[in-house]
């Protein structure tokens, strides 16, 4: 009978990671995007990319608990790890994918393993500095990055050797969707299995986490990890699709829109990314076209007033009408 | 040699003053109030606008366009203070950040449109123009006035902090905030009147500073790094740490500019991880 409790939480927990019809909303969405919105696939594409930065951001913030004023730096180090495998090596679009990813979460763990442990403003501080240190480097290192110039000459083979990035953005737009689903996979795993149980234990109470055996430090290092090659992966897949690596992936500005992004699309953990990054580059878009130099007005006014009225996002705002009525269907 | 050393310690103690000015406040209400006020350098950014509009609009003459700068400043952080960052006082860090970061976008956006995109700074009345000489060596009067200036308020905020009533409370409300209420301190007035002042301060700070850190649209963003680094090393709650820290930067950030030109701001930026991981807390900092 004692273990009754611990089969009803398995079950739970099993019954969590079903896949449930909604999820499939976006990707339809997507795809339909694709057929019925051909003229905008450049911008589809930058909407997907930033899907997978800020979901590559949600499994820090949403579920490792982890602030970072610094993100852009793994999704610029992608960037440019991308960029520099195609001008100087090899075109391949995957490999150079891997390539990058695989740089980005070494550049994570290392910083992670030196960095998480300090807390509050000090681990603020260090995760701003450390963006603001790679940039002055990239900066400085132009003979390959080309310095403030951007990275030009970014030339990508066709994907698989058969698919040919065009004029259109059909390949890249596909491509794109193709990594942030299998981004998407990769977290939606990860959260679901023990390791991902155990940052949400870490995000509620890091002390009985650790009075609980949990090797705190090393779970927040390899969420850390995980996260920057994610981000990396984006920064691989933006700079692939564009053809064209600038020094303003190292910007705050650029960390403070992937927050913004995040805290859009509200409450809902995991499924965040896929309405606040749309929203968010939509916006910039539009407010851009009406605009194009006080947008970030909008963006700013937007996130104070999320913030201090509707803290819970779009999903959040969407959850509430949803259980309104459904109490008015079942009184 | 002697010339390069004596050069780097007069400039870098200007950008130590203005380094401090500014960040003190920040200092003072983070280790008060505990928000991470990352729009700080905006109130910088705002006193050097104000201040750059009286001497241009309104033809006022240099101090006086400073002064109604620092106190438009200060006024108006107090209905900022009172509705938005009052309500997120003890909310999570995260809510802080991001109202904070919002407000530096649309502070960024309204100056871009008021003041347009270029950099802009004071100008200096005739009287701090010239040159002082030194021995051999001759140095901008203005930055004299600077310094100057600099250890001044230090002093008195220490003398206003240590021995006025008011400090009494701010010290009492930074040791321990639900102890001082409880003695009948009214926390609420303490914050807003330490967020007007610390704002004020950095109004000074980005105005004074004019002259070497033009004011521009950017600076809300770009400057926040050396506030946070100023408070982060000096320690909260404390005076004399944000004077310290802003000692080190400053002086070091103007040798390595001398010394190192190429890789300079690299290796400070690196030479403060280090130094914050080493000392979380800060030098001065209480654990």
């Amino acid at each position: 009978m004692s273990t009754a409790p611990l089969e009803e939480a398995v079950r739970a927990a099993a019954h969590r990671h079903r896949v449930r019809p909604l999820e499939a909303l976006p990707w339809l969405a997507a795809l339909a995007a694709y057929w019925f919105a051909s003229d905008y696939l450049a911008l589809g594409a930058q909407v997907l990319v930033m899907t997978l930065f800020a979901l590559s951001l949600d499994l820090l913030l949403g579920f490792a608990g982890i602030v970072t004023l610094g993100h852009a730096v793994f999704f610029g180090i992608g960037a440019y790890a991308a960029g520099i495998l195609a001008v100087r090596a090899s075109g391949d679009p995957l490999l150079g994918l891997a390539f990058a990813t695989a740089v980005s979460g070494a550049a994570g763990l290392l910083s992670g393993a030196v960095i998480l442990r300090a807390r509050g403003l000090t681990f603020l501080m260090l995760t701003l500095t450390i963006l603001l240190m790679v940039a002055e480097a990239a900066n400085k290192l132009a003979f390959l990055t080309g310095g403030a110039d951007g990275l030009q000459g970014v030339s990508v083979d066709p994907v698989l050797g058969a698919y040919r990035f065009d004029l259109f953005g059909r390949t890249a737009y596909l491509y794109s969707l193709a990594v942030v689903f299998a981004g998407f996979l990769v977290v939606r795993t990860l959260i679901h299995a023990p390791f991902g149980r155990s940052l949400v234990g870490l995000r509620e109470n890091a002390g009985r986490m650790e009075a609980l055996g949990a090797p705190v430090r090393r779970r927040q290092v390899a969420a850390y990890a995980i996260a920057a090659a994610l981000a990396g992966a984006a920064g691989a897949v933006n700079a692939q699709t564009t053809q064209f690596v600038a020094l303003n992936v190292f910007s705050f500005e650029l960390s403070g829109a992937v927050l913004t992004m995040l805290i859009l699309g509200g409450a809902g953990r995991l499924y965040r990314a896929f309405v606040g990054a749309p929203l968010y580059m939509i916006a910039q878009d539009w407010l851009a076209r009406l605009d194009p130099t006080y947008w970030f007005f909008w963006i700013g006014a937007l996130l104070i007033v999320v913030v201090m009225f509707a803290r819970g996002g779009v999903l959040g705002l969407a959850s509430t009408l949803l259980s309104r009525g459904r109490e008015r269907a079942t009184p | 040699m002697m010339d390069v050393a004596l050069s780097i310690l007069f400039h870098g103690l200007a950008s130590a003053m203005v380094l401090y000015i500014i960040a003190v406040g920040l200092s003072v209400t983070l280790g008060l109030m505990g928000f991470v006020n990352l729009a700080h350098a905006a109130f910088a950014m705002a006193g050097g606008y104000a201040a750059i509009w009286a001497t241009t609009r309104l033809g006022l003459p240099f101090v006086p366009a400073v002064m109604l700068g620092v106190a438009l400043v200060a006024l108006a952080s107090i209905p900022l203070e009172r509705f938005l960052y009052a309500r997120l006082y003890g909310a999570s860090e995260l809510d802080q950040v991001l109202l904070t970061i919002g407000l530096i976008f649309v502070a960024t956006a309204i100056a871009r449109f008021f003041f347009g995109p270029a950099p802009q700074s004071l100008t200096l009345p005739p009287v701090l123009q010239g040159q002082l000489e030194i021995g051999s060596r001759s140095f901008p009067t203005y930055r004299f006035a600077i310094i100057a200036t600099g250890f001044a308020l230090f002093g008195l905020l220490w003398l206003g902090v240590e021995r006025t009533a008011f400090g009494a409370r701010l010290r009492a409300a930074v040791d321990n905030v639900r102890i001082a209420q409880s003695v009948g301190i009214r926390t609420d007035h303490l914050f807003t009147v330490a967020f007007a002042l610390g704002s004020g301060l950095a109004a000074l700070g980005g105005a004074l500073g004019s002259e070497f850190l033009p004011i521009r649209p950017a600076y809300a963003a770009e400057q926040l790094n050396y506030v946070l680094i100023v408070v982060a090393i000096g320690g909260l709650g404390t005076l004399f740490g944000p004077f310290l820290a802003a000692l080190l930067l400053g002086l070091s950030d103007t040798a390595v500019r001398y010394l190192a030109p190429e890789l300079g701001v690299f290796f400070i930026y690196l030479a403060i991880i280090v130094l914050l991981l080493w000392r979380p807390a800060g030098l001065l900092g209480r654990a």
